[in-house]
């Protein structure tokens, strides 16, 4: 580098030993690189998900036995974000990951946009090609920033290395706090080699740049507790924010409901917040969700929407959507009251801060009786729509998915497992039939629906939770989506477990075009498939093939017995279908249940629905 | 198939913003990714150090898109207000337009005649032409450059809408 050397290893040591305290870290001696991994073990940061690369080799070199973070190296980038969202959900704690500039920025970009979906906690650093070459199309070049602009909560390129230390200090604070999200750090080469003479503060200390509000004012506390109050058919609706709010939030939705005793159901993301176990728990809402819960949507006079965002999963067709309820929206983000659906009462706040006022102001209050309430709700119930056919048609032998996620359920429910999911009609499954008792076991990508998702995040989880059984439930297509990241369990003795409910088809796609497309198979079948039992032992792990139900438990108690990673592929009946649905454009009150007709077509208008 | 089309009605916003590299590209790519419209924007710093400038953006939705598009705006973290002026109340808006007319003989004295009546500048001549610098409510810029276009119109710059709240108090 002309500008900026580097300042020597001995100069460096000598350093060090003259300055035996921590804070000579903080002198003005040091490279960008060596700021920036300084900023990440002051942030508290224990992994590092990441893949080197020429822009960041001089992060890779302060990295070289510094032992006060652990680099997990990743196989692809997009396994490194999603492993970091992974550690992020099953923490509470930021996923920070660290790739090279071009298309290890790119690759990035998936996991990126899913954390910014689904509001997980992660700071990105980039590499960047050095600042002389930005915008001359250098080898490798990519306009990171340009590129994350609309996936990342913020971003920023530090062409500076003063700014290094407080972009990081913000950049942390932004992805942890208010609505949580990606925060992307773009850094060129030379100002990772550059030493800075001077620091400059951090913006943050003007109030009015970032500052969520995290209490509610008073007097919506008020009416909030007056509405419920005066309910004859309250639902609690709570989302992936609860969770995202920590485990005080939790324990604060569960109290509130204890007192008011008001139905909860909840969205994909925010599973795990009220105990599945729970007389008063509906299940999940929306296209996949339970006749009770959507039901009790419909009918409800007070619905409390905590820490959720009215996705079109959710609601179902809008003008249908809850018409006879008042709403009560609750979150720290004011864009989403009243985004789709429109409330009576928006509340902006912290879910923990605003659940935790609405427990004070309700004080002694006795609730109406919700008697009545409670028996429309049992008879929903009597429905049992999650009754899947015990034989499948084609198949009268194969292995029911659900019930192999059951079985999965029974067999390791009492070692309150981490489930991770991929994307499609096994994550549905999982959602349905696993059941959680507390946050942080469910890891899924909801918003964005990322297939690929599930093992990286199993690697991230079961390293935030090292003493933990963690299983990633997935489908034969989307395993393959990142599949080299067995190689990292491999290297991390991570003994995380794959459970993959193979009908060799595409599953979900599958279902529409069931629905939709008269059956008309197009693309969706897992053709060439791998021998999963012998990948599996390819890279060290232990493999299993479940193809008969008289196996199902054995092969599990196989799984959990084992030390070390495993995939299990159970082969399962490749018609099953995930029901209830309420298909594109239709209202809750028009679901499909196990036992309907659905095969055939649809109009365009429902077409056109995602 | 259809695709619907709402009903817009117009909205003058000011947004205040942190005077950082990519902020504009933040916005306008916020209105393109949400499918917001921008009728005009304006922008440049206003503070002594040039660490703060301000934004105003025309728009057009019903009224709960200009409601999301606040919401939206407001959450970018180098934003630090939105005020939306058509709803706080009476204010004012102006725009800044230059305007290049050509022509000799009667043209030429009836287009300086109308400039007069609309209080337009000369800021620049020759033996054949004008610049004319117009401030004003848009719709008489609009006039103007309408009457222009009968009286030898060469081109058009405008600067787009600046908004401000009447009376004492700052938005």
């Amino acid at each position: 580098m002309q500008t900026a050397p580097e300042p020597s290893k001995t100069e460096k040591e000598e350093h060090v030993s003259d300055h035996p305290h921590p804070d000579h870290l903080k002198t003005d001696q040091q490279s960008g690189a060596a700021i920036l991994t300084q900023c990440l073990v002051d942030q508290g940061v224990e992994f590092v998900f990441g893949y080197p690369g020429g822009a960041v080799l001089p992060i890779y070199d302060e990295l070289f036995g510094d032992e006060r973070l652990r680099h997990i190296l990743v196989r692809h980038e997009a396994g490194a974000a999603h492993a970091a969202e992974g550690y992020a959900r099953a923490t509470g704690k930021p996923g920070v990951v660290l790739v090279t500039s071009g298309p290890g920025a790119t690759n990035a970009v998936t996991g990126i946009a899913d954390a910014y979906m689904d509001s997980i906690p992660m700071v990105v650093i980039t590499g960047q090609v050095p600042t002389g070459l930005i915008g001359t199309d250098a080898f490798q070049e990519a306009d990171t920033v340009g590129i994350t602009r609309h996936c990342t909560k913020h971003n920023y390129l530090v062409k500076d290395p003063a700014e290094l230390q407080s972009v990081l200090e913000e950049a942390f604070r932004i992805a942890t706090t208010g609505r949580p999200g990606p925060v992307v750090v773009d850094i060129p080469k030379d100002v990772q080699i550059a030493v800075p003479s001077r620091r400059v503060a951090a913006k943050l200390t003007a109030s009015h740049r970032y500052a969520p509000q995290m209490a509610a004012p008073a007097e919506q506390v008020i009416e909030a507790v007056e509405m419920i109050a005066a309910a004859e058919r309250p639902v609690f609706y709570t989302g992936g924010g609860v969770i995202n709010s920590g485990p005080e939030a939790t324990r604060l939705l569960r109290q509130l409901q204890d007192i008011t005793g008001a139905p909860v159901t909840s969205t994909l993301m925010g599973l795990g917040a009220f105990p599945s176990e729970h007389p008063d728990w509906l299940g999940m809402l929306g296209m996949h969700g339970t006749y009770e819960a959507n039901l009790a949507m419909n009918k409800a006079d007070v619905m409390v929407c905590i820490g959720a965002r009215f996705d079109d999963r959710v609601t179902g067709r809008l003008d249908a959507f809850s018409p006879d309820s008042k709403k009560i929206h609750i979150d720290i983000d004011r864009s989403s009251i009243n985004k789709v659906v429109p409330v009576e009462l928006g509340i902006v706040g912290d879910c923990s801060t605003v659940l935790g006022q609405m427990i004070e102001s309700w004080g002694a209050r006795k609730p109406q009786d919700l008697g009545e309430w409670k028996a429309r709700i049992a008879g929903w119930r009597a429905r049992e729509c999650l009754a899947y056919p015990e034989k499948s048609a084609k198949d009268p032998s194969a292995i029911m998915p659900q019930k192999a996620v059951e079985r999965l359920r029974a067999l390791t429910h009492k070692r309150d497992p981490i489930i991770t999911t991929e994307v499609g009609q096994h994550q549905m499954w999982a959602a349905q039939y696993f059941g959680f008792e507390q946050p942080n076991k469910w890891l899924t990508s909801g918003g964005l629906g990322t297939m690929g998702y599930g093992m990286p995040a199993a690697i991230g989880a079961q390293l935030g939770c090292p003493d933990a059984l963690v299983i990633d439930i997935a489908g034969e297509a989307s395993i393959q989506m990142n599949i080299q990241e067995l190689g990292t369990a491999s290297q991390y003795r991570l003994p995380v477990k794959i459970f993959i409910l193979n009908n060799e088809y595409m599953g979900m796609v599958r279902q529409w075009q069931e629905l939709t497309y008269e059956s008309r198979y197009s693309n969706s079948y897992s053709d060439s498939l791998p021998d999963f039992v012998k990948l599996a032992e390819a890279y060290g792990w232990t493999g299993i093939r479940i193809t008969e139900e008289s196996e199902l438990d054995a092969g599990i108690e196989a799984m959990l017995a084992a030390d070390g990673p495993v995939i299990v592929d159970c082969m399962v009946a490749k018609d099953a279908n995930c029901l209830p649905m309420i298909p594109s454009g239709a209202a809750h009150t028009e679901m499909l249940l196990y036992g309907d007709a659905h095969e055939g077509t649809m109009d365009d208008e429902a077409k056109a629905l995602v | 198939m259809k695709i619907a089309h709402d009903n817009a009605e117009r909205h003058v916003l000011t947004v205040t913003v942190d005077n950082e590299p990519g902020i504009l590209a933040k916005i306008t790519g916020l209105f393109t990714a949400r499918g917001y419209n921008i009728d005009s924007l304006t922008v440049a710093d206003i503070s002594a150090d040039h660490a703060i400038s301000r934004i105003t953006i025309v728009t057009g939705g019903p009224p709960q898109v200009i409601d999301q598009i606040e919401a939206q705006l407001d959450r970018l973290v180098p934003v630090h207000g939105v005020v939306d002026l058509t709803t706080a109340g009476p204010h004012v808006e102006r725009e800044l337009a230059l305007i290049k007319v050509t022509g000799t003989g009667e043209a030429r004295v009836e287009a300086l005649r109308v400039a007069d009546i609309f209080r337009a500048s000369v800021v620049d001549t020759t033996t054949e032409s004008f610049v004319f610098e117009l401030t004003g409510a848009p719709d008489k810029i609009n006039s103007f450059v309408a009457l222009m276009r009968e009286l030898g119109l060469v081109e058009v710059g405008r600067s787009g809408i600046v908004g401000m709240l009447r009376g004492a108090e700052g938005s």
